[in-house]
């Protein structure tokens, strides 16, 4: 049983594109980024998945079960992290915590009070007091207390600082080897590279890619970096397959797809100082997906 | 009852002022009552003889000269006029609240189903409506006595069902605008009241406008009627039964299947 798969999921608000014929599956257990631009639609799928938004067309699953027709069982077993975490502005942190732990039917007082130990969260401030950052946290505390089997989370770590970062992604990384599937979006690239098992890349409503994050940072394209005396960059001019030029002084980057005879050929004819051709990191990818 | 008692707790400083400023309003028109009446004398057959702006107010048919009477016109307008614009922003508030708050995306990601969330939000809507209410009577009740008067207790206590009635209507139609609104709305809500308000002076002015009568709740609760019949007027009441109704389905209708967006 997969945790999320989707059937040719589309959504139009009126005219304008949410996502087309979005087919996407992630296995239970796994750790899943899903990359994408604003706009690409990795929110709307999300929305869609938790019964925020129907769908124009389409169906989609979740741990198994329709998202239509068993949507109050699906958030029962669902921790959602939204990438804009508003509460009620008159409540206490500790109140809103329990408020969601009361809907959910649960006691979780004890997880509850690990997670703010973890992420240092005071639970008496108010709500319209706390920064950014600190409501991403009750956000955090919120969507795992009641120990999920699914954690979808939209741009969990905009607005935390490193370090905070890094226990967050500790306690995801310690609930996923506890059997849990996490979903996160996220437009920051290294974060996925290091965590995610798998990812799925998005554009314009479409989903491009999905494949394991170390097959997806692994592509025929490769980050040359060169190094010479006089305007190398001029005589680059002869080869296809050239992306991402930059220039800086003498050195010169780009990312190459062609034929790799052709580019040693032509760089043994320069006057070169130093030269390395390197696997791309996903951030290139992702330029690369998007260029 | 946990959403119940969240609405409740949300609700409740708004609701204790309500309360306190139309508590305190009744209270203080029916204890200054004694003094107005020794000078009334000859002020009801003025009043009566008021024309247009007699019969806007029903008090061509009332006795100023008598607590009831008084009571009915004063008091009316006070709980009449105020416990519609409180009922009016409960209700537009009900799902609109969770849009302009940006909260509703919290709240429809748990395992509560929209139906079951805007049953106990109406729920508590109708619960701090009946407080201000049965604060309402009780301070009238403690007045009333203060002042030494006895009156007759049915028309009193029929007025107070007339306004709890009409409240609950105007909520449950604001309500169902609300499902429409992404923002708060309460200008809208207050517009309502108003117009709900002004539209039932404009049907007492002439006899081309009846049907209006059948628009507006403040037709049912026409302190002239009430306390002259001794009963809520029935084919009123019943129009605003369908009223309460579809405010209240095309509410679960809308906001059951709208876009949640954030």
């Amino acid at each position: 049983m997969d945790a999320i798969r989707t059937n040719s999921l589309t959504k139009y608000y009126g005219r304008a594109r949410g996502i087309t014929d979005m087919n996407l599956t992630v296995e239970q257990g796994d750790f899943f980024g899903f990359i994408g631009p604003n706009g690409a639609g990795k929110s709307t799928t999300i929305r869609i998945l938790l019964g925020l938004t129907a769908p124009s067309s389409g169906s989609a699953q979740v741990l198994g079960m329709d998202i239509s027709r068993q949507k109050e069982t699906i958030l029962s077993h669902v921790g959602y992290m939204p990438s804009e975490a508003s509460f009620y502005r008159n409540m206490r942190v500790r109140d809103v915590i329990k408020f969601s732990a009361d809907l959910r039917r649960k006691d979780c007082r004890a997880e509850a009070q690990t997670l703010c130990e973890r992420l240092e969260l005071d639970v008496n401030r108010k709500i319209h007091e706390l920064s950014l950052g600190n409501r991403k946290k009750v956000s955090i505390v919120c969507a795992l207390q009641h120990m999920p089997r699914l954690c979808i989370l939209d741009e969990p770590t905009s607005g935390l600082d490193p370090l905070m970062q890094r226990e967050f992604y500790a306690i995801l990384e310690e609930r996923s080897k506890n059997g849990a599937t996490i979903f996160v979006s996220s437009h920051i690239l290294s974060e996925v590279q290091r965590y995610c098992r798998h990812a799925a890349i998005i554009r314009e409503g479409r989903l491009l890619a999905l494949d394991s994050t170390k097959k997806l940072g692994h592509t025929d394209t490769k980050r040359v970096r060169l190094r010479g005396a006089g305007r190398i960059s001029d005589r680059l001019s002869s080869l296809l397959n050239l992306k991402d030029l930059q220039i800086d002084g003498d050195s010169v980057s780009f990312l190459y797809s062609g034929s790799l005879k052709e580019l040693l050929n032509t760089l043994a004819a320069l006057p070169l100082s130093d030269a390395s051709i390197t696997e791309p990191d996903l951030e290139e990818i992702f330029m690369h997906y998007y260029g | 009852m946990v959403m119940i008692r969240h609405e409740l707790k949300e609700g409740r400083i708004t609701l204790l002022i309500w309360t306190a400023v139309i508590a305190f309003m009744l209270s203080l028109c029916i204890l200054i009552y004694p003094e107005m009446e020794m000078q009334m004398g000859d002020v009801s057959s003025i009043f009566a003889k008021m024309g247009g702006f007699s019969a806007a107010f029903g008090m061509d048919r009332l006795n100023f000269g008598e607590f009831t009477g008084f009571f009915g016109v004063e008091c009316g307008n006070i709980l009449g006029l105020g416990g519609a614009l409180f009922a009016a922003l409960l209700g537009v508030s009900i799902s609109a609240k969770e849009g302009r708050e940006h909260t509703a995306e919290f709240l429809l990601t748990h395992p509560v189903s929209r139906r079951d969330i805007l049953c106990r939000k109406l729920i508590a809507v109708f619960l701090q409506i009946l407080f201000l209410n049965l604060f309402a009577v009780i301070i009238t009740a403690v007045s009333i006595r203060a002042i030494g008067e006895s009156p007759e207790i049915r028309p009193i206590l029929l007025l107070f069902l007339a306004y709890f009635i009409l409240q609950i209507e105007v909520a449950s139609v604001c309500f169902g605008i609300s499902a429409f609104l992404t923002q708060g709305g309460a200008g809208i809500g207050i517009g309502m009241a108003a117009l709900l308000y002004f539209l039932n002076l404009a049907a007492n002015l002439t006899d081309h406008a009846d049907f209006v009568k059948y628009i507006t709740p403040f037709s049912y609760t026409e302190s002239a009627d009430i306390i002259a019949g001794q009963c809520l007027d029935v084919k009123y009441l019943s129009a605003g039964l369908v009223f309460t109704i579809i405010g209240i389905g095309v509410g679960f209708c809308r906001y059951c299947k709208m876009d949640v967006l954030s």
